[in-house]
């Protein structure tokens, strides 16, 4: 399934909307408790981007986002939605509008998929057929087979999958505001991996206001648009792009929860897509060797890389490849590593040194050939970045 | 001819002799049959009714006591102390108050259910996972849809093991329901307790409604739960 195509299924639920949200010192005691849980918290999220609340556990985050919609009472302070307070408004139906996926996800095992994801808009009064539409076109978006996955119990699914379907019912009603509570905490790492560009895709389709809650540092510079990240006792220690963060911590909590390795973390701050691509000679079995190597001249790519009808990458070629009139299939080697336009580019570097590779062929969703990606790019691209002045990242 | 009727003599004196042994009578068992049927469905009535009523007060408590949970220990003391108290003597105790009949019977019946369906479904709720409930109620679920969508569905195959126990076990105390003069499957095997064929009849009779009772919720069990046999059947 692709997402970019299948997102964009017409329906009342294809129009994006996002609400703003505004914590205004807000703050939640526990009676018997001298700290409070979370202390005068106050910032905005504006309209269609991503908040990630991050810190040490037993900082608050969890608690401050469960205030939203209303999971935990607000003691003093306030939160609005679109400039009306939540606290005015009636818990279940202000959550009915507001998005909800936790770690655990917690689908009901009782209920088919289909049924799972239907939970809201049924609650909303929605007539069958419309749901059954909505809840098709919700598993292609979270790239799920519709056909076969609907009449599934929970318990039938991988955990993956389970995470994709809390997070198409969390989605259901196209909701202004998702809460994200360590949605691919339990994910293993290869697949959170691919959860959280899954979600990043998906985000650029929808443009929810989103506050997600994590423990991992590099989760929430990948994620966020924007990093809340609070200390002990419910305070808020700062709260910015993370480009700032990495640049200009705050203090030394801040400082040290981000890491020492902060220069390597900003490569986690732009994606391939970012960065000028090598063109790549792209050549394909059949074609004249005198247009392959007229190519391979205006590249700066040593080899030609070899592709399918679908732009496909299949390896790269060898000499011999190019010795006759026409291009052969003689592989050098395979077309590894194989980077993704949304690789970040400190994984793409990490996949690079893995591979002991200089380069790599980047693919866009499809699987097709979009450009090259190299060493000497990156380093170039971390010395460039104008967001990131050498005497911010030299600081102590 | 007169062999066999002399046959015939011998078997007919076979029988009575068994019957007067107190022998177990195969041939007098077809004959009399229809003495069980009143008393059998009388004992099927006195155990669905208790059932019914017995499910319906535990059922109410345990979902009450399942928000408040301060009523756990009371009721579970109350049921308890009824669960206790020998059938036969709750039977003589009610006497004096309810008179002979169906409706003594019945309650003895019901105090005797009560702890067990109480428990099993307060059970079957408290093992609802914390993250389905949290979910639920993060998605505008109020407290009554959690508990009819989501909690008490989750906790039937807990509910339903309870009415299991509590349809076999009444099913044998009903037996007794005759020292309260209300008739059922007791009444015939205490009358000719010394006769085989009788206590074989009227017994086994109480043991087949057992196994029909439980039978028929098990197939009312798999049939409302289809998700407990679906998982990992991938």
């Amino acid at each position: 399934m692709n997402i970019s195509d299948s997102a964009h299924a017409s329906g009342p639920s294809a129009r994006p909307k996002a609400a703003t949200l505004e914590f205004r010192e807000a703050t939640k005691r526990y009676p018997g408790q001298d700290e409070p849980a979370v202390n005068e918290l106050s910032l905005t999220v504006p309209a269609g981007e991503i908040c990630v609340l991050v810190g040490p556990s037993g900082c608050g985050k969890t608690t401050a986002m469960r205030m939203v919609n209303r999971m935990t009472q607000i003691t003093a302070g306030d939160i609005l939605l679109d400039g009306q307070s939540v606290r005015e408004r009636r818990p279940a139906e202000l959550r009915r509008g507001i998005g909800y996926a936790i770690q655990q996800v917690g689908l009901f095992p009782h209920l088919s998929v289909a049924d799972n994801i239907g939970t809201v808009p049924r609650l909303l009064g929605w007539d069958r057929e419309r749901i059954r539409a909505r809840v098709d076109e919700l598993l292609e978006l979270v790239s799920l087979d519709a056909h076969e996955t609907r009449d599934r119990f929970p318990g039938q699914l991988s955990g993956g999958q389970r995470q994709r379907v809390g997070v198409a019912r969390a989605l259901a009603v196209d909701p202004p505001l998702m809460l994200m509570d360590e949605p691919f905490g339990a994910i293993d790492p290869i697949n959170r991996e691919r959860l959280q560009n899954e979600f990043l895709r998906l985000q650029r389709e929808i443009r929810k206001t989103v506050v997600f809650v994590t423990h991992d540092i590099d989760e929430a510079i990948k994620i966020g648009d924007r990093i809340a990240i609070m200390q002990r006792g419910g305070h808020l220690a700062q709260y910015a792009p993370p480009a700032e963060l990495l640049m200009y911590p705050a203090n030394p909590f801040v400082e040290d929860f981000v890491g020492s390795d902060r220069a390597l973390k900003r490569l986690a701050l732009q994606r391939v897509r970012d960065v000028d691509l090598w063109k790549a000679p792209l050549v394909r079995v059949g074609e004249p060797v005198a247009e392959a190597r007229a190519k391979l001249s205006d590249s700066e790519v040593p080899f030609p890389l070899l592709v399918d009808g679908d732009r496909r990458p299949l390896g790269w070629l060898s000499e011999r490849a190019l010795a006759g009139e026409r291009v052969t299939e003689e592989l050098r080697s395979k077309p590894e590593p194989l980077l993704e336009l949304d690789d970040v580019l400190r994984d793409a570097l990490s996949d690079l040194l893995a591979e002991e590779a200089q380069y790599g062929p980047v693919v866009d969703e499809r699987g097709a050939v979009r450009g090259v990606l190299s060493i000497e790019i990156l380093s170039h691209a971390l010395k460039t970045d104008p967001e990131h002045v050498p005497s911010g990242a030299d600081a102590p | 001819m007169s062999t066999l009727l002399a046959q015939v003599e011998i078997r007919d004196r076979t029988e009575a002799s068994c019957v007067s042994d107190n022998g177990f009578c195969p041939d007098w068992i077809v004959d009399n049959l229809d003495r069980y049927v009143n008393p059998f469905f009388q004992h099927v009535l006195l155990t669905v009714v208790a059932l019914a009523i017995g499910f319906a007060i535990a059922f109410t408590l345990a979902v009450i006591a399942y928000r408040r949970r301060w009523l756990i220990g009371p009721v579970t003391q109350v049921t308890g102390v009824l669960y206790t108290v020998p059938s036969i003597a709750a039977f003589f105790l009610l006497l004096p108050i309810t008179g002979r009949g169906f409706l003594t019977a019945t309650i003895a019946l019901v105090a005797y259910s009560l702890l067990i369906i109480f428990r099993n479904v307060l059970t079957g709720l408290d093992n609802v996972p914390g993250e389905t409930k949290d979910a639920g109620r993060g998605m505008g679920l109020t407290p009554r849809q959690l508990l009819w969508r989501v909690e008490l569905p989750l906790a039937l195959p807990e509910i339903l093991a309870g009415l299991r126990i509590a349809a076999t076990t009444t099913v044998g105390l009903a037996t007794l329901a005759f020292f309260a003069g209300a008739g059922g499957l007791g009444e015939r095997i205490f009358d000719q307790i010394t006769f085989k064929s009788n206590v074989v009849v009227a017994g086994g009779l109480a043991v087949l409604l057992a196994a029909v009772l439980d039978g028929l919720i098990l197939l009312f069990q798999r049939a409302v739960t289809p998700w407990t046999r679906a998982v990992g059947a991938r």
